[in-house]
């Protein structure tokens, strides 16, 4: 049984302009200790998805239905106060940028205290040496002095460090982790990585990476889900996505990854941009960018269906034929190689 | 920190000199020859010639820049007034605690109400309570403290006689000439009064917190808290609150001290006789030493409440503190 099981969830926010449909029936698992990355452009929904499972919407103007089973609870109808038990204790979350996401007004070692005692009725004391212990598990230099600074003495890598011991300090079964590189530059975001690995393996919680760089996904993820414009598009193993991609715009995201190799080579992006959930697109969302469009997809919302009848976990929503898929990544992926030598 | 107090410190002395410096030059700007006011209408050219002797006009400006520096800061004196021989010390000192009773009064009045609406509101938005607070707001804002004052006057003072129409109690027992005094008969004449200063101001405050409030919970660390799993009282009261009355710290002193400098539309209405008025009767006589007097105090309120304001927001802001 999956740790967290989410089954057709819909999330729609009320505005000024009608109905955001921002998820739109997206179902996925992850299994204990393993890493789900979710990919895709801004605004396909895959942060939007991660607050909902975490009740963070804001209740006035959000809808959500479905199912987010975790541990037999459904998470979407857990009364507020159940809800909050859960966050940050046995689910937890960090966000994309480490610059605003500490309190300006409160040392580390005060917020790290904080996240240990809204769930354990344990003394100040103790609290600490977990603060402590915690700092030091996220190789924050010179841990024992700087509990007592505050955020703004701290650098961007160094405080998203902060954030993953705040995350992990009660040990969660789940960390979400939003974008948790996007705003540290290259280097520091190979050291934040390398640091989420190893503590997943340290402390056996199962991750959420949501992210739009397949980089990210490449060294960290075991599955990944792929959604465009609130659905999902594809969703397999990372080996099912990378060496096997069924997915027209699966493709157009590995086709569009810059390339070193190749010298003067321009960067191919997806032509054109996602459509608006406002008033999203008949048939499959993905047809007005998709090379391959053909009858079926302006009329007919394809299915997320597994790819064959021996490779059940790998499911993609397209009306294409699997042959011709099969062949096209095919040829996509022997020119990707061609290039890089 | 310490490093942080000193220069705040050294900024408020250079404040200060660089205000008695305009109060001076003042004297000089005024087209009226102050030796002229001070030996009076019937005087001759030679009266005039010695007074101004006495009063070092003759001398060059630098030395009597001197001199009022003397006055000021060894003598402690603000000077005599023209108009009536007495000294501006005095003046001040029986005017000043008036005003102060207002403003004091009225902002702790103002802060009880716009506090809680304002935290309302912003948790609230577009909720009748909010609309209601909203319109509210506008009429505080848009409605004149005179008109307010008179109408609080006229309906509660004199058609219901629920309390005292105008006037000023002494807080410390009646002074010669009056008929009340003491803290109950001060606190029911300063009623109506705190309530007239307190509308427009509590109008003010409520917009500025409830937007204040407002812009603190779209923060970043304020959905940290919440992903903690922190209940939406702690959220509130630990992660928004603090940091969301930063601004309101600034206003608030800012806004005391300037009104220290003369309550002038609620005393005017309530026949207070505070520094708004002495300033004004001042202004209207050519009294220059009570006009510098009046000038001179309101901008050492000014730079106090500013220190404070400053201190106050290190203690709050820890970036502050430390750059």
């Amino acid at each position: 049984m999956p740790l967290l099981d989410v089954v057709d969830l819909k999330t729609h926010f009320l505005t000024d302009d009608g109905v955001v449909h921002a998820v739109d029936g997206v179902s996925f698992q992850v299994e204990k200790g393993q890493t789900l990355a979710i990919v895709g452009e801004s605004g396909s929904g895959k942060s939007v998805t991660c607050m909902t499972i975490m009740g963070l919407n804001d209740r006035r103007n959000t809808t959500s239905e479905g199912q987010a089973l975790f541990k037999d609870r459904d998470l979407l109808t857990l009364p507020p106060d159940e809800m909050r038990k859960v966050r940050g204790n046995e689910i937890s979350m960090i966000f994309q940028d480490p610059m605003t996401s500490l309190n300006p007004v409160y040392t580390i070692g005060n917020q790290l205290r904080e996240a240990v005692t809204l769930h354990d009725n344990v003394s100040k004391q103790v609290a600490n040496r977990r603060a402590l212990e915690m700092l030091k598990a996220v190789a924050i230099p010179r841990a024992e002095t700087r509990l007592d600074d505050y955020p703004h003495q701290f650098s961007g890598g160094m405080r998203q460090r902060v954030m993953i011991a705040m995350a992990l300090i009660n040990n969660p079964d789940l960390l979400i982790a939003d974008e948790p590189t996007t705003a540290l530059d290259v280097t520091t975001q190979a050291q934040i990585l390398k640091l989420m690995n190893q503590l997943r393996r340290d402390f056996d919680s199962a991750i959420i990476l949501v992210t739009h760089d397949l980089g990210v996904v490449a060294e960290t993820a075991d599955d990944v889900l792929v959604m465009y414009a609130a659905k999902a598009a594809e969703v397999g193993t990372y080996e099912d996505l990378f060496y096997r991609p069924e997915h027209p715009y699966t493709w157009g995201l590995l086709n569009s990854l810059p390339r070193l190799a190749a010298e003067g080579a321009d960067l191919k992006p997806i032509p054109g941009t996602p459509p608006s959930l406002l008033r999203p697109p008949s048939g499959c969302r993905f047809h007005l960018r998709c090379p391959y469009v053909f009858e079926p997809c302006i009329p007919d919302v394809p299915e997320l269906l597994p790819v064959s009848g021996d490779d059940p976990d790998h499911k993609v929503a397209c009306h294409l034929a699997h042959e011709f898929r099969e062949r096209e990544a095919h040829d996509l992926l022997h020119d990707l190689m061609a290039e890089q030598r | 920190m310490i490093r942080y107090v000193i220069r705040r410190l050294l900024w408020a002395c250079v404040l200060f000199f660089a205000i008695t410096v305009l109060t001076f030059l003042m004297f000089f700007v005024i087209p009226v020859n102050p030796a002229a006011m001070v030996a009076g209408k019937a005087a001759t050219p030679a009266e005039i010639k010695h007074v101004e002797h006495l009063l070092y006009l003759d001398q060059p400006v630098w030395k009597q820049y001197l001199h009022y520096l003397n006055q000021l800061f060894v003598h402690h004196s603000l000077g005599y007034s023209y108009g009536t021989r007495q000294s501006v010390n005095s003046i001040i000192g029986r005017a000043a605690p008036i005003t102060a009773s207002v403003v004091i009064g009225g902002a702790i009045m103002w802060m009880m109400v716009a506090v809680p609406v304002g935290i309302y509101s912003a948790l609230r938005p577009r909720s009748k309570g909010d609309r209601v607070a909203m319109v509210s707001v506008l009429a505080g804002i848009s409605a004149h403290p005179v008109w307010i004052g008179y109408m609080l006057s006229l309906i509660v003072g004199y058609e219901l006689g629920l309390l005292p129409i105008q006037g000023y109690c002494n807080l410390r027992g009646a002074s010669p000439g009056q008929s009340c005094g003491g803290p109950a008969d001060w606190f029911t004449h300063m009623i109506l009064p705190w309530i007239t200063f307190a509308i427009l101001y509590s109008a003010f405050y409520v917009r500025m917190i409830r937007s204040s409030v407002m812009e603190t919970l779209n923060e970043d660390y304020v959905r940290t808290a919440r992903a903690k799993g922190a209940s939406e009282r702690t959220v509130i009261t630990r992660h928004v609150l603090r940091n969301a009355m930063l601004p309101v710290v600034t206003m608030l002193g800012m806004d005391i001290a300037v009104a220290l400098g003369g309550a002038v539309f609620v005393e005017l209405v309530f026949g207070f006789p505070g520094l708004g008025g002495t300033a004004i009767n001042a202004v209207n006589q050519f009294d220059l030493p009570t006009i510098s007097g009046t000038v001179i105090f309101a901008s050492i309120m000014v730079i106090m409440f500013n220190l404070i304001v400053d201190l106050l927001y290190a203690w709050i802001d820890p970036r502050i503190r430390l750059t």
